[in-house]
């Protein structure tokens, strides 16, 4: 470890020589990690390089093998049996998914555990709300109603919950595991702020994220993981990205501006059969009617603001929300059921936006949830032989690169990037003509992000037409024929060939003219 | 750590290890008590003993189980009615045959029959206020806990002074109708282990050598993905309870055969807890998604060694629930995943210097 800076400052949290193990993996193997005192400091790595492992044993959530924690003000080591330890000891945490409860009040949800109380020990609703509001007043959510329920507002409101939950409760640290994957740029903006103020108030972050223009933006100091084990800990200003890159991933830089689209040839449109044509397509309350022709072997892509209907006309194909109005016609037939089951065994698959609600089959093992899309469209009847299943495990393990010791073990316990894997997986053994990807690289790390974009160009040039949706433009840009622009639930206008660059996609997105 | 204490913890986390733990401290303690336990031997031409009067006895719960454990795994919910329902079949049955003591008035297998498809009826009504309204299904189910038992008391019903009075209880008078509860001619065997074995070896190849079991877990464990990879949710539910009546039809018929008669008042009743409890013990979550069969029939046959050994030591029926609440309580609490945290972490914590909590 020679690129190793000291740690200047007064440190406030030290872990060192930290083991884990789960079964079958080691995933961490002496790792040690030094936060001081009003530092924001970023902790990266692949997908199952154990950074989330190592939150995790700092929070008490797993109980680590062997290692030493030791916190300022504390002068014993400590060790956390649980989030609420953890707590207690000045450590908070705000997960990449929310972990709020969704039914009850934006008051109860930051003082759910902690209620101020009356004088005869009921809850003081009244000082409650009062409460609330100000804490949210402190990081720029003057809007919000506190008495309404959380689930009423947009998960980015309620990540900001979330964090002024956090920051009330008075810690020393503050761990904010992906809090920016389901934010807006404006919101984003607003988080960073927060971050600085509690900067500046001697709030050690530890900040953990995928994207690397947000580390040179807000932090000072980056310390990398790779494979369980410490890469090093970095000064910000001494580690260009590219050399962050090159950390993290432990080879050279496999370089995303290297994959291109071949420059798109609208002739060739009219030579491939089109395999979907909608007409005003809708569903009341998420997308307004749209018209779509796509091409065979054509990637296209969806692009607008969060909410501006681009998973929403996807679902609505997909029947994932059945459409209410309109035509659809795939492969030259008109599609009259809309029910997943329809759509699928006419040839479609859809991995949705959201991973853990809508993908994973938590209880269930890698190999069972890579043959659940084939086997629904097989039928109850048809059980695909034990040897199958295996092999199509086997198969995609191998292709896709997925880190696990056995096609046995469960979804849940890989990393988020290995069960978005086994998602594409799932809907590749079914062999679509059309594959929708509804934000397929959201919350996963730069390489398993490359080798997801090389993915689509590979199976476009094999034939088969995808739609694409991300929310990071450049990713888009590298990948798609053709974008769609979606701004308030319509579809606003096409962007082809020399459109497709960052500024034009903004100003479409933001409103502008549609060239 | 040696060799065999890693592989005697291997066994420790299997997942029936606890369920099949439980069964042999059942019969262990039987033992203790009554040492002539495991004894049996053949009076009147057939097999008796303490053992085969467990597996006997618990035939019905057996196959409650099976169709409990379904239905909790892929609605994430519990059926209440069944015993109602086992209730409402009997009488059907029993009805149908009537009480002359010349002939039956009609075929035993068009009464059989008969009492399957008011079970499968039921299940059906359930499984459609379940999964097509989406009723919570304590809810959904209380409908015929209640009502099902009525029915069954207006089968039951028997001209007294010349007025047909409901709640009767209707005998058959018919000796060879006693075979399914009791005894085959010629075989030392009780009937209804037969069947119970049957039922449960039927249902497990249905289940695994279709994608029904795979279904039910995936719908059980996140509905809204098996939505998405073009699984029918609501069908699959629907089915489970549909299942599970006819599960409480064929229970029903078994206990109306056993004591000759249909007594609405009496068959299946309290077996919806007995049913939920079996598949608890059975080392299956409540809140649906995994399921293991073989759990059920073991958590059944647990709770009718504890009833039958309970018996045996002199506790009067009414005293029963009692004692089985207790000896309950310590089972489930042994085998709850907060208890074993709470374990692991107390023994971690002797190990472990603790400290940093102000």
């Amino acid at each position: 470890m020679n690129n190793e800076v000291s740690t200047g400052g007064s440190v406030v949290l030290s872990m060192k020589n930290i083991h884990m193990t789960f079964p079958g993996v080691k995933a961490l193997n002496d790792v040690a990690f030094t936060l001081n005192k009003g530092e924001i400091h970023a902790l990266m790595g692949e997908n199952g390089a154990g950074k989330s492992t190592l939150i995790k044993v700092l929070t008490g959530v797993y109980s680590m093998d062997s290692g030493e924690i030791v916190l300022d003000g504390i002068d014993r080591p400590i060790h956390n049996r649980s989030p609420e330890d953890a707590q207690k000891n000045g450590i908070s945490t705000v997960y990449q998914e929310v972990n709020l409860c969704p039914n009850i009040s934006v008051a109860e949800n930051i003082y759910i555990g902690r209620h101020p109380r009356n004088r005869i020990g009921g809850i003081d609703w009244k000082e409650m709300n009062r409460k609330a509001q100000a804490v949210l007043a402190g990081v720029g959510l003057e809007k919000i109603d506190v008495t309404r329920s959380l689930g009423e507002y947009s998960v980015a409101v309620q990540q900001m919950v979330a964090i002024a939950r956090a920051i009330d409760i008075n810690c020393k640290v503050l761990i904010l595991d992906e809090p920016t994957s389901s934010l807006d740029e404006i919101e984003v903006a607003k988080l960073f702020e927060m971050m600085r103020e509690l900067k500046s108030r001697g709030v050690g972050i530890i900040f953990v994220t995928h994207f690397l223009e947000q580390v040179y933006e807000v932090c000072g100091a980056i310390t990398v993981l790779r494979d369980g084990e410490l890469v090093g800990r970095y000064a910000v200003s001494e580690l260009p990205r590219v050399q962050l890159v090159a950390r993290m991933l432990g080879h050279e830089f496999d370089d995303l501006a290297a994959i291109r689209v071949p420059d798109y040839d609208e002739s060739a449109e009219r030579n491939t059969p089109e395999i979907i044509r909608a007409v005003g397509l809708s569903h009341t309350g998420s997308i307004q009617p749209f018209d779509i022709n796509i091409h065979k072997g054509e990637v296209i892509g969806l692009t607008g603001l969060l909410g501006s209907g681009r998973s929403e006309l996807a679902r609505a194909l997909y029947g994932a929300d059945s459409p209410d109005h309109g035509e659809l016609w795939f492969n030259g037939n008109e599609l009259k059921a809309h029910e997943p089951i329809d759509t699928m065994k006419a040839g479609m698959a859809f991995l949705p936006e959201d991973r853990k609600e809508e993908s994973i089959i938590a209880d269930l093992s890698i190999r069972e949830n890579l043959i659940i899309a084939l086997q629904a469209k097989t039928g109850v009847f048809k059980l695909l032989p034990m040897a199958k299943q295996i092999e199509f495990a086997d198969k995609y393990i191998k292709a896709l690169n997925i880190k696990t010791p056995s096609p046995e073990t469960l979804i849940s316990q890989l990393s988020g990037g290995n069960q978005q894997k086994v998602i594409l997986g799932r809907w590749l053994v079914t062999n679509p003509d059309f594959l929708i990807l509804d934000e397929p690289t959201r919350g996963i790390d730069v390489g398993t992000k490359t080798e997801i974009q090389k993915l689509i160009l590979k199976l476009a040039g094999e034939g088969m037409t995808i739609m694409f949706i991300s929310s990071e433009i450049d990713e888009m840009l590298r990948t798609v024929h053709r974008l769609c622009v979606l701004r308030d639930g319509m579809k606003v206008g096409e962007l082809v060939n020399e459109n497709l660059d960052r500024p034009k996609v903004m100003a479409a997105i933001a409103g502008g003219k549609i060239l | 750590m040696n060799r065999s204490l890693l592989h005697f913890k291997d066994i420790l986390r299997k997942p029936l290890f606890l369920p099949l733990f439980a069964l042999v401290l059942m019969l262990v303690i039987n033992v203790i008590i009554t040492p002539t336990f495991f004894n049996i031997s053949i009076q009147n031409g057939v097999l008796y003993g303490y053992i085969v009067d467990i597996v006997n006895r618990s035939s019905e719960l057996v196959i409650l189980a099976v169709g409990m454990t379904l239905v909790v795994a892929a609605s994430r919910g519990t059926d209440i009615s069944v015993g109602a329902i086992s209730a409402l079949s009997a009488a059907i049955c029993v009805r149908l045959l009537g009480s002359s003591p010349e002939a039956y008035a009609v075929p035993i297998p068009v009464a059989v029959t008969a009492a399957l498809a008011a079970g499968l009826l039921c299940g059906m009504f359930n499984g459609f206020l379940v999964a097509r309204l989406k009723i919570q299904p304590m809810v959904a189910t209380l409908i015929l806990f209640t009502a099902g038992r009525g029915i069954a008391q207006l089968i039951s019903a028997r001209e007294i002074n010349g007025k047909m009075v409901p709640g009767q209880i209707l005998y058959v008078r018919i000796e060879s109708f006693k075979q399914f509860g009791g005894f085959l001619d010629g075989v030392v065997v009780p009937t209804p282990v037969f069947i119970a074995a049957g039922f449960v070896i039927v249902t497990w190849f249905i289940l695994h050598r279709t994608a029904m079991s795979l279904y039910i877990k995936t719908v059980g464990i996140n509905p809204k993905a098996g939505r998405l990879v073009g699984l029918n949710s609501a069908l699959i539910i629907f089915g489970t309870y549909a299942f599970l009546g006819i599960c409480s039809g064929l229970a029903g018929f078994i206990s109306s055969s056993r004591i000759y008669s249909s007594d609405a008042n009496n068959i299946g009743l309290y077996m919806e807890l007995d049913a939920i409890l079996a598949v608890a013990l059975g080392g299956n979550s409540l809140g649906g998604g995994k399921f293991s069969l073989a759990g059920s029939v073991i958590g059944a046959l647990t709770i009718q060694a504890l009833t039958t050994s309970l018996y045996a030591v002199g506790v009067t029926a009414d005293q029963l629930p009692v004692y089985k609440a207790i000896v309950v309580i310590l089972i489930v609490i042994i085998q709850s995943a907060e208890f074993r945290n709470w374990w692991r972490t107390y023994q971690l914590s002797r190990k472990l210097p603790a400290g940093g909590i102000k």
